[in-house]
């Protein structure tokens, strides 16, 4: 009995990896984003589109890596738009966030039917057009080992490379925000970026660098869902995992590790709810699954209403800079 | 009054010299749109090998948002179509409204009820088919476990898994078959990171074979099911194809067939509206067999399928509705 639940035990914890690395990917986007002071509600349609560009370039070159690429670039480019619309021209973060997921769902299902005629699908994608599982060093050798080793080996090792990238990002990101003249300077404009302008620094310059570090992350999260999770574009794949991602993103005050943590637990949550839906729990009876795909957005909102500590959005968030007044 | 009634006996009168005149039939396809190598594909395969056969032309519309169903309904009936047939159950509201403002228009729907008089309601009997493949899934399956994938948890989908049961429990009683649905909104049908989630969840617990009845959703458990090298179900349209040898079979829905009565019997005069209700039967639901899945599908099981879908046929079994009472009984 203890064995088998130990088991079940790894399988949610393997599953919440999975679930949470495009969540963990596209939730750093939106701290990158929202630390220089511009909204983005758009990460769910750069997801959309990287995903479909890297599945359609993947499957006509039968390339993964050329596939990760363009996905990226398809999604820079988006982010660009989002750029050029909130940046240059100073307009509403949260509308051109909005459009932008209105076009990436009319022009992927568009151009994947134009390209491949199959309903907006892109082709399956076969061996090398897709992510390989990696299997860490000595997983082998240690699955043996009593609790450590099925952890290491069942858990840990096994996934796709951009669940490893996902995890290493995290903490990257907190290094880059924190740690460099770059990331100081970028949290600077989302907090006063008038001071970063006296300074004597380029405030839509810095702007600019934040929301290609968003198209880079949201491009790598796209590619994830469409070239290593599963093997293909589909009409809509992305589900609003953007949405899942920025709440996320929110719950964690905007601070990556935590940021991490909280792509975590709205991964275990779903795989909780995955592994146990229709499973009659003593004493509680089934839990309907949509209780606990709401679950996500009700604890954002509670935290928004103050009773998780406060959480403080950068203080230029939205707001586009004007230099002179 | 008497003008309203004078007025529509013209417009009956026109419809019907445009019909004796020539015959215009058409298809308006689903949101998946006419290639989605599935569903609405089945369709246009029937309208084409009508148009092959006979040489009649038909009309055809891919609508891209929900708003153009009722548009594109309309535009087929004021240019006189008939009988303009509309493809999936979220078509119903649509083909209500304008089957109502063209009476003399006929009108059909697949796997929904519109209760007018000028309209046909086409459904098939997929517990039926489901019960084939249940039969196929419980012999195929080493581990006495199988699973099921709906997309969204709507009745039809439960019919379809509550034959899945029914045919599994008939091989083996003792069968476990577990049974999700990926979500309650259109989205649970292109959620395909969740349907292979849910297949992989499956398999954890020991399902070695694995039907879905998902759409996109399917696409993520065939491949999830592919990758663990176990065996997947399609459904509707033939799916053997996508992971030649790991898909033991799919759930034929013949759609295509469909489509072809529903276009013959208008040719020749004799469209009957109401209930149309395809089952094993009527050739409306079955089983697909090629050469991707020949090396799967054992002597054993193909004579198991045949004498289940001759004792189905004969009444000797009685496959559950699940969408009769809501309940599943297996």
């Amino acid at each position: 009995m203890d064995l088998s639940l130990f088991h079940d035990l790894l399988q949610v914890l393997d599953a919440t990896l999975r679930i949470s690395a495009p969540l963990l990917l596209a939730a750093l986007a939106g701290v990158f984003s929202e630390r220089a002071g511009i909204f983005d509600i758009g990460l769910e349609g750069k997801l959309l589109v990287s995903a479909f560009a890297a599945a359609a370039v993947a499957a006509v070159t039968g390339s993964v890596w050329l596939g990760l690429g363009s996905g990226i670039l398809a999604s820079v480019a988006l982010a660009l738009v989002h750029g050029f619309a909130c940046i240059t021209h100073r307009g509403n973060q949260i509308v051109s966030g909005v459009a932008i997921n209105f076009i990436a769902s009319g022009i992927t299902a568009l151009l994947g039917q134009a390209w491949f005629s199959q309903g907006g699908r892109t082709p399956q994608l076969t061996g090398s057009a897709r992510f390989e599982d990696i299997t860490l060093p000595f997983a082998e050798a240690i699955a043996a080992v009593p609790v450590i080793g099925p952890i290491y080996a069942d858990v840990l090792s096994g996934h796709k490379l951009l669940v490893y990238v996902a995890f290493l990002a995290a903490p990257l990101t907190w290094w880059v925000l924190y740690r460099t003249r770059f990331g100081m300077r970028l949290r600077a404009v989302g907090e006063n970026p008038a001071a970063v302008d006296t300074a004597g620094i380029s405030v839509a310059w810095m702007r600019y660098r934040a929301v290609i570090c968003t198209g880079i992350l949201c491009g790598l999260a796209g590619a994830y869902l469409s070239t290593a999770q599963n093997a293909g574009f589909i009409r809509e794949m992305s589900a609003g995992k953007g949405y899942i991602a920025l709440a996320a993103m929110i719950f964690a005050k905007w601070r990556p590790i935590p940021t991490m943590f909280a792509c975590l637990l709205f991964g275990l949550l779903d795989a909780l709810a995955i592994r146990y839906q229709g499973f009659e729990f003593p004493l509680i009876g089934t839990i309907p699954s949509q209780a606990t795909a709401v679950l996500p957005y009700v604890l954002t909102v509670i935290l928004l209403a103050g009773f998780i500590g406060r959480a403080v959005a950068p203080k230029a968030g939205g707001v586009p800079y004007v230099k002179e007044r | 009054m008497l003008r309203k009634l004078m007025l529509a006996a013209v417009a009956g009168l026109v419809a019907a010299a445009a019909q004796a005149a020539d015959f215009k039939p058409a298809v308006v396809y689903d949101l998946g749109g006419k290639f989605d190598k599935s569903f609405n594909e089945a369709a246009y395969t029937g309208a084409e090998k009508f148009r092959e056969d006979t040489g009649i032309e038909y009309r055809d519309f891919e609508i891209q948002n929900d708003a153009q169903r009722e548009q594109a309904l309309r535009r087929f009936a004021q240019q006189g179509y008939s009988p303009i047939l509309a493809i999936g159950f979220s078509q119903a509201a649509a083909v209500e409204k304008v089957a109502e403002e063209y009476p003399d228009t006929q009108f059909g729907i697949v796997d929904m009820v519109v209760e007018k008089p000028n309209v046909r309601s086409i459904l098939f009997k997929e517990h039926e088919g489901s019960y084939l493949v249940g039969v196929m899934a419980a012999m195929a399956s080493e581990t006495g476990k199988v699973g099921f994938v709906g997309g969204m948890d709507i009745p039809l989908i439960r019919k379809f898994a509550c034959g899945y049961v029914g045919g599994v429990k008939s091989v083996n009683p003792d069968a476990e078959v577990f049974e999700n649905m990926t979500g309650d909104t259109g989205a649970a049908w292109n959620d395909p990171s969740k349907g292979a989630e849910l297949a992989r969840s499956q398999m954890d617990r020991g399902a070695d074979v694995i039907y879905h009845a998902a759409g996109g959703t399917g696409i993520g458990v065939l491949n999830a099911v592919s990758d663990a090298g176990k065996l997947g179900i399609g459904v509707d349209s033939n799916q053997n194809a996508l992971h030649p040898g790991h898909i033991l079979t799919s759930m034929l829905k013949r759609v295509d067939q469909a489509v072809y009565a529903a276009f013959e019997d208008a040719q020749a005069g004799n469209y009957s509206t109401g209930f149309d209700v395809l089952g094993l039967a009527e050739g409306g639901v079955g089983y697909a067999m090629d050469d991707n899945n020949a090396e799967l599908v054992t002597p054993e099981m193909q004579a198991a399928v045949d004498e289940a879908a001759q004792k189905i046929i004969s009444g000797e079994v009685e496959v559950h509705d699940y969408m009769a009472d809501s309940t599943c009984p297996y």
